[in-house]
Order: C-alpha cells, then structure tokens, then sequence
C-alpha cells in the first residue's frame, strides 16, 4: 500500500512537473538591463524554479544550479509582442459582425516551429490575437513561448483575459463590401459597438431578472415558472468587457476612429484598453493621455492601405512623449524576431531615450496584457524570463544568445540544430513548392486580415 | 449660377490640391560647391580615409582625399567624427509606381500581358510620391524600380530620389529587363494536376519564352542588317515588343528572373545556358546558399534579402541572414535589396543582417553601393566615392546599417537635399500638437 501511495505521489507530481516546468540558473556578471532600475553593471542574477530570487554582485549558485558566464554580455527581460498571430490554428472567425463568444484559447499550435523562431529572436511571451475581420472580434490568448510543451502549458497562467476589437477598412470591408450588411462605414462601426452593448446590457437585466425569479420560484415550489431568457455567450462577454473584466485591445488606424471609440468608452465605462496598430494615434496622443489609453504600433510600417497614408515613423516617440504607455509590435513572424531592431527605431525616429524604447518590448506590453507583476523587467520576485545578448540588444549585430523562460533554457545559440520541428508532418513536400513559403514582397494587409480572403470571392 | 458654383468648386478644390503639395517640402535644397572636411571616409572602391575631404562642384564630386586646397567659395561642411558613405541603392523596389498598394489605382507596377517589354517604370514614376522624400533621407538615394507581372513585366530604372520629372531622376532609364520562369514544381494539395501535366504545361511556357526570344534575335538581326546598310532596302515593320528587347538581346541591358527555391535556381540557370550574349541578374534567391557554387559558377549575379522566414520549416531560422555570405563567400556577386515599396528605407538594416552573419561590414556596404551599380552598369556614374562620379552621397554619425544611426545630411546629384519628409513633418506637427504662439 505504502509502495502504490509514493508511485501515486510520483506519477501526481511527474504530471505537474511537466505541466510547468521550471529551471534554475545563475547567471553572471552580464550588464543586466532591468527595465525599471536601470543599467546593471557586472552583475549577477540569481533564478531559482522559475523565479527571479536574487540579483547582485558575486551571487553564488545553489548545489545543483547551472551557472552562466555572461562577462560582456547584456542581460535583458524577455521580450513580449502584444501582436501576434503566430502559432494561431485559424485567425478570424469572419462571418459575424461581433463574435465576441470565440477565443483563440483552442486554436494555439504549440508545435510550430515559429516559436523556436522566435525565442531565437529573445522573445518570450506572445499576445496570440483573433484576426481584424470583426468589429468586436474572438478572445485572445497570451502565451509564454515554452516550445515543446502542450497547448495548455503554453498559457500564460491567470494573465487577464483580452478580446479584439477592430475599426476602419478591415471590417468595412469584409461585412460592408463583402458581406452587404452594417458596418460599411466608420458611421456604422461605431453602432455595431453601441448597439451590441446596448442589446448586452437588456440582456443581463433580463437574464438577472428571470433568474433571481426562477431562484424565488425553485426556493418556493410553487406559483408560474418564470419565461426562461436562454444564456447567451455572446453577450456574458460583451458584458464581462463593460465591466472591466477583459481587457479590450482594438485594431485601429485612424485618429478620429480612435476619438471615437473613447467616447464610446467612456459612456460605457470601459477602461484599460490599447489601441492596437494606431499608426495615427500621434495626432490624438492627449486625449489617449487624457483617457489612460495605451497604445501598441509598428516601429516603421505606413502607406501600405490608405488609412495608413499619413502617418508617421515618429509614432512612437511622439505617444512616449506625450506620456502614452505605448509598445512595439510584430504582427508577423519574423519582425517577432526582431522586435529588438524595432524597438531600436523608436530611437532613431524621434530621439526616445534607449530604455524607454527597451520598455516598449518588455514592460509596456506587459502593462498592456495584465501581467507586468510577472514579466518586463529583471526585479527579484518577477519570473525568470530573460535573454542572454552577445552586445547590447539595439546593436544590428548582436545575437541572442540564450533564451530561458521561467528559468528554463529554451534556446541556446551554440545548441542551436537546423530542424527544431516538433511534429513532422510526412505529407509536407518543400521541394515542389506546395510547402515552401516565398519571400512576401510588398505587403498590401496585415496579417489580421488572415483567412477572412475567402469571404471577398464573391 | 450652377455652373458657376461648379466651376467656383472646382477650382478651390484645385487650389486646395495645389496648396497641399507645396506644403510637402517646402524648404529648397543647396546647390553649389562643398567641401565636406573632417570626416571618416568610405570611398567603397580605395578604402577608407580618415579625417579626409571631399569637394563637390555641381553634381559631381571634384576631389576625394586627405589633403585638397579649398577655395574660399566652397561652402564648408565640417563633418569631424562623422562619416561619409556614398549614397545607398536599393536595386530591388516599387518605388514610385506603388504609392499605396491596397489601392488599385495608386498601383502602377502590373500592366496586364504576358510579354511586355516595352512597359518602362521609368514613365509611371511619380516623382511626387510620398515615399520618395521619407527614402532619400535615410541615406537610400538611388533606387531600382521595377514592374512586376506576366511573364516579361517590363523595363526596370535606375531613378535617383531627387527631382521633379522621372527624366532629372533617371541614371538609367533601362535598368534592366524583368521576367520570371515558370515553376517546374507542382502548386500544392490544391493542384489537381497530374505530373504529366505538370511537366507539359512547364515545356509549353518555356517553349512560349524561347519562342518570343527567337522572334526578338529574329527581328533584331533584320534592324542590324537594315541600319548596317540600307540603301535599297525596305524598312523592316517596326514593333514595340520586339524592339524593346534589342538592348536587352545585345547584353547592355540584364534580364532579372526572380527564383528562391533551390530547383528554381537550378532550372534557371540550365535555362540561362541556351542563352547567350545575354546578361542575367538573379533575384529573392532565398536558397541560393544551397547552390552557391553553381551560382558563382554561372557568373549571375544576385539581388536578395534577409528578414524573412525560411522557405522549408527544416531550415534554420539563420539562413535567411547568412545567405548572402555564403553566396558571397561561393564568389557570387551580391546586391542587398529592400524588396519593399514604402520601406526601402529599411534596405540598410537588411545588409546590417547580412553583415553580422558572415558577409561583413565592408561587403554589406558594398552590397549597398557598388555592387547594384555595376550589375545594373551605372558604376561610372555612382556607387563610390571617387572624382568625377556624381555627387551621391550622405553623412551619418556612425555606421549606417544600425538603426539607432542617424543620417545627418544627404546630397543627390550634387543637390543637398532638405532633410524633411511627411514623417518629420508630422512628426514637427504633432509632438507638441496643442502648442500655439503667444
């Protein structure tokens, strides 16, 4: 009996271990860039199962705790894109004005090789958003890039949940010239909002109403049951947003499409919410001051759709200027690689002060997701997160060199084979082309517009 | 009355569109003559000098060296501790004939026809375009533009980004021929085709390309003989098509076929061998680090990039940044490009890649400069710094393929260009928007 309780105690705490696997390691005397106190010199940090536990001078390493020489090197927080569509299964359920009951909870690929990618690029938390083709579109999903782990062990646990909203051409384009229903113009789209939060809020009165009638008529068992108002998904979330409970990140371009969907949450009461892309958020950045609103950009991508047009690469630097709490994107597989280079641009277009532009991939989208108490910066106490860089991480010439996500090293550029595929699938064929991708030339879309090209075929 | 308010509407809409492009730049350029002294110099041909001067007399550069005199009418610019690069080329772009490619007609790269060598993107470059300031001040002065579709797209140009006609831009007018080959691979699950057909569908289009070839020697043959001589005899018909490939059958003008995969790579060069006299440029060539040697070997040069993901999920993530190394190192002439429109801004950061995975410095600037010069046979008229080439050229204080580099002052043409453009003009409007005058 005793033998079967310690083999159950083993085989209980194998699965956990496996669920959420840990390490340990020290590493030290990296330049180590916190983020949020500065530029360490010569120093060592100390991360224990998963954990951030010390960080100082001549740190020594627990028994059994790898040790990482990182004299020369910088040390800097993973970097977390609060933009991707990487290792999403399907990205847009396109077929419905709002579709605020999907999530992308179910449509991650944890086996895609892209996340090796990635963490070869630093990265090590990933915003995995629903496509653009709704006004109010699915739930997202944040991920910790723990490649090799299952779908569940992806999720970055308790992070709040997001939704996506989306203004503008996109879902004029696919409800309004594709579909022939509301919204074809920003008019419309700011409706659609209005009118399913309207509709949203009958409902919960309803819904509260029959079933504090049903509670009194099932507590008393007896009298006429109650007209049932069947639970509906769509609306539990459109309310969950009112009331503060997901955090809204809206695809978005234009300033005065950006005004408007303030306006439209300060009626409703709705806050924390980033405006995702906002090339023209720069024209508007003291009201998204004004309104604690965030923003989340490209570094340098314009005139690519026409509400794109005029903008500018000074985006960033004009929001950090003006006291928005703003971050760099992706939005793409490989500037997910080189969201250090990105960021590097926020200095180069406008002057923005190096870690300012450092907190643009780590802390700031952080804030944005909920989870800045785990991740975006190297304090003690926050999860061992972090990217070991041969030079200063800004410099086009230096490498990532070692990628540990909760202290576990996922990444190590001198163990770094040509075929990190986890799943082969026999059927894919590079050689005739079926499989192979070829560079993508001038792009006229952002990837948020993935699978929903079908709905333009007729 | 109606028509009047009409024609009043018209013409403040007119009014209003002419006042909103003089108010893109505004400021003029200097013209004249400079002595740019002090600097680290990277002549790209003869080395590096330091502290030397470069005197510039119109739209040429005069002097390049250590020590020059300089007269008192050269208007100095002391660049101590700066840099001086000639201007970078992007030989890979649709500069100017795209202006927002999600807007059908603001694209001007894709003439329908298969076979359309007389299509020039020299005629539809709008010099006016928006990206056209926000490239030049990034150090990019020149670009390749070029039209992309059918089987033979059209004539590429080289255009330098300053001026006000494609003509003053033009350094060469015929750049290059662009044309693509057939996929000698099947397209998918989605392709229901059976390898015959396949492979006689892929005979057919070659068959196609060496037929239009074969009329084209035909033709050109019968204008040599009749300009040769032609007393006596009637002039041959003239037609388009076929003369526009006269300079291209002639090896003054190059044909580039872009292919990435390593099959592709092959078949074109097994292709290029029936080929002669012709010369031939390769572009994308994502895999040519896989056939480097038979690359190298067929002496085609290459235009290609870095940051993209590779082809096949079995590659490394790092070959996209080492391909131009590995092609370079096999003896393969290299050009990095952007292959972007509104962002050939970014061609620098994609040799910075290249750089720092085994091309180098010096080569990823040569990638940049000289290279794309003397592949598209400009390189007596830019791509170093060197007397008597024109006055192309920019001062940044650092290296130039990091993006935290800043690029100070840009010359084109001999013409120091204002350093403006819609995104510093925005960006001086809005970073302190509610800003007023007291």
């Amino acid at each position: 009996m005793k033998k079967l309780i310690i083999l159950f105690v083993f085989v209980a705490f194998g699965f956990t271990a496996e669920a959420q696997e840990k390490g340990s390691v020290l590493i030290q005397n990296a330049t180590v860039i916190s983020i949020t106190d500065g530029d360490l010199e010569d120093t060592d940090v100390l991360i224990r199962d998963g954990v951030i536990q010390e960080i100082g001078k001549d740190l020594r390493a627990p028994r059994g705790v790898e040790t990482v020489d990182a004299t020369g090197k910088y040390l800097m927080p993973g970097i977390i894109d609060a933009h991707s569509h990487l290792n999403g299964v399907d990205i847009n359920e396109g077929r419905n004005v709002v579709t605020a009951e999907v999530t992308m909870e179910e449509s991650v690929d944890p086996n895609d090789v892209g996340i090796y990618h990635a963490l070869a690029g630093g990265a090590t938390t990933i915003h995995l958003m629903h496509g653009s083709a709704n006004v109010i579109g699915g739930q997202g999903e944040t991920l910790k890039l723990r490649y090799g782990v299952s779908q569940e062990g992806m999720k970055f646990e308790d992070a709040p949940r997001t939704i996506k909203f989306a203004l503008g051409e996109n879902p004029t384009r696919v409800h309004g010239q594709g579909n022939g229903v509301q919204p074809r113009t920003r008019m419309g789209v700011e409706q659609v909002i209005r009118g399913h939060f309207d509709e949203a809020l009958d409902y919960k009165r309803k819904r509260e109403a029959y079933l504090s009638a049903k509670e009194q008529y099932d507590r008393r068992g007896r009298g006429t049951p109650p007209v049932p108002v069947a639970e509906n998904l769509r609306f539990e979330v459109l309310n969950d947003i009112i009331e503060g409970e997901i955090l809204v990140h809206c695809h978005s371009y234009r300033s005065d499409e950006i005004l408007m969907l303030m306006r439209v949450f300060n009626d409703y009461g709705v806050e924390n919410y980033t405006f995702q892309h906002a090339n023209e958020a720069f024209k508007v950045a003291p009201e998204l001051a004004k309104n604690g609103a965030h923003t989340s950009v490209f570094s340098d991508w314009w005139a690519y759709k026409f509400e794109v047009y005029y903008s500018t690469a000074y985006n960033a630097s004009i929001l950090n200027a003006n006291g928005v709490i703003n971050s760099i994107n992706s939005d793409n597989n490989q500037l997910l690689r080189t969201l250090n280079h990105e960021a590097s641009k926020v200095v180069r277009y406008g002057n923005t002060t190096v870690n300012d532009a450092l907190k643009m991939i780590t802390l700031h989208p952080a804030i944005q997701l909920g989870i800045d108490d785990r991740v975006g910066s190297i304090e003690e106490g926050k999860d061992g997160d972090v990217v070991v860089w041969s030079g200063h991480p800004f410099s086009i010439y230096s490498k990532a060199e070692m990628t540990f996500v909760d202290g576990k090293k996922y990444f190590d550029l001198e163990n770094d084979p040509d075929d990190m595929r986890i799943q082969i699938n026999p059927g894919t064929d590079f050689e005739d082309g079926s499989n192979y991708r070829e560079i993508v030339s001038s792009r006229d879309e952002d990837a948020c517009m993935q699978d929903a090209f079908i709905l333009f075929q007729n | 009355m109606k028509k009047l308010n009409i024609f009043v509407f018209i013409a403040a809409l007119l009014f209003g569109l002419t006042a909103t492009a003089e108010a893109q730049i505004t400021e003029k350029p200097e013209y004249g003559k400079f002595a740019i002294t002090g600097a680290t110099i990277h002549t790209v041909t003869n080395g590096t000098i330091e502290g030397g001067i470069i005197l510039i007399d119109g739209e040429k550069i005069v002097q390049v060296g250590q020590n020059a005199k300089i007269t008192p009418d050269y208007k100095q610019i002391d660049a101590t501790g700066k840099h001086v690069y000639p201007g970078f080329i992007d030989s890979w772009t649709a500069l100017g004939l795209v202006e927002v490619s999600a807007v059908a007609v603001t694209v001007d790269n894709r003439e329908l026809g298969q076979f359309n060598p007389h299509m020039f993107a020299f005629t539809a470059f709008n010099p006016h375009s928006a990206s056209v300031p926000v490239t030049r001040v990034s150090g990019v002065t020149t670009v390749l533009s070029h039209p992309s579709s059918g089987t033979i797209a059209g004539k590429a140009a080289v255009m330098d980004l300053w001026g006000y006609s494609p003509d003053s831009m033009a350094v060469k007018k015929s750049g290059a021929l662009v044309m693509s080959l057939p996929s000698s691979g099947g397209g998918g699950w989605w392709d229901n085709r059976s390898e015959k057909e396949i492979k006689e569908q892929y005979e057919r289009q070659i068959k196609a390309i060496n037929d239009f070839i074969d009329k084209a020697h035909f033709y050109n043959q019968m204008m040599n003989a009749y300009e040769a001589n032609s007393s006596g005899k009637t002039k041959p018909d003239f037609d388009p098509r076929m003369d526009a490939m006269r300079e291209v059958l002639s090896g003054d003008v190059p044909i580039v076929i872009s292919v990435n995969r390593e099959k592709a790579i092959l078949d074109a060069i097994e292709w290029i061998k029936s080929h002669e006299n012709m010369n031939f440029v390769f572009e994308g060539v994502q895999e040519g680090w896989r056939v480097a040697d038979e690359i190298a070997e067929a002496g085609i040069p290459v235009l290609t990039t870095t940051l993209y993901t590779p082809g096949r999920d079995y590659d490394n993530y790092k070959r996209p940044y080492e391909n131009p190394g590995l092609m370079a190192e096999a003896g393969v002439k290299v050009a990095i490009v952007s292959n972007d429109t509104e962002n050939s801004r970014n061609a620098p950061f994609e040799a910075g890649y290249a750089a720092a995975y085994g091309l180098g410095k010096e080569e990823a600037i040569k990638a940049l400069t000289i290279n794309p010069a003397e592949i598209f046979g400009v390189d007596h008229i830019i791509g170093s710094l060197e007397a008597g080439k024109q006055a192309n050229l920019f001062i940044s204080d650092g290296d130039p393929l990091e993006p935290m580099t800043n690029i100070e002052h840009v010359f084109i043409k001999g013409f120091k260009i204002p350093m403006t453009s819609r995104h510093t003009q925005l960006y001086d409007e809005f970073l302190n928007r509610d800003a007023v005058n007291e």
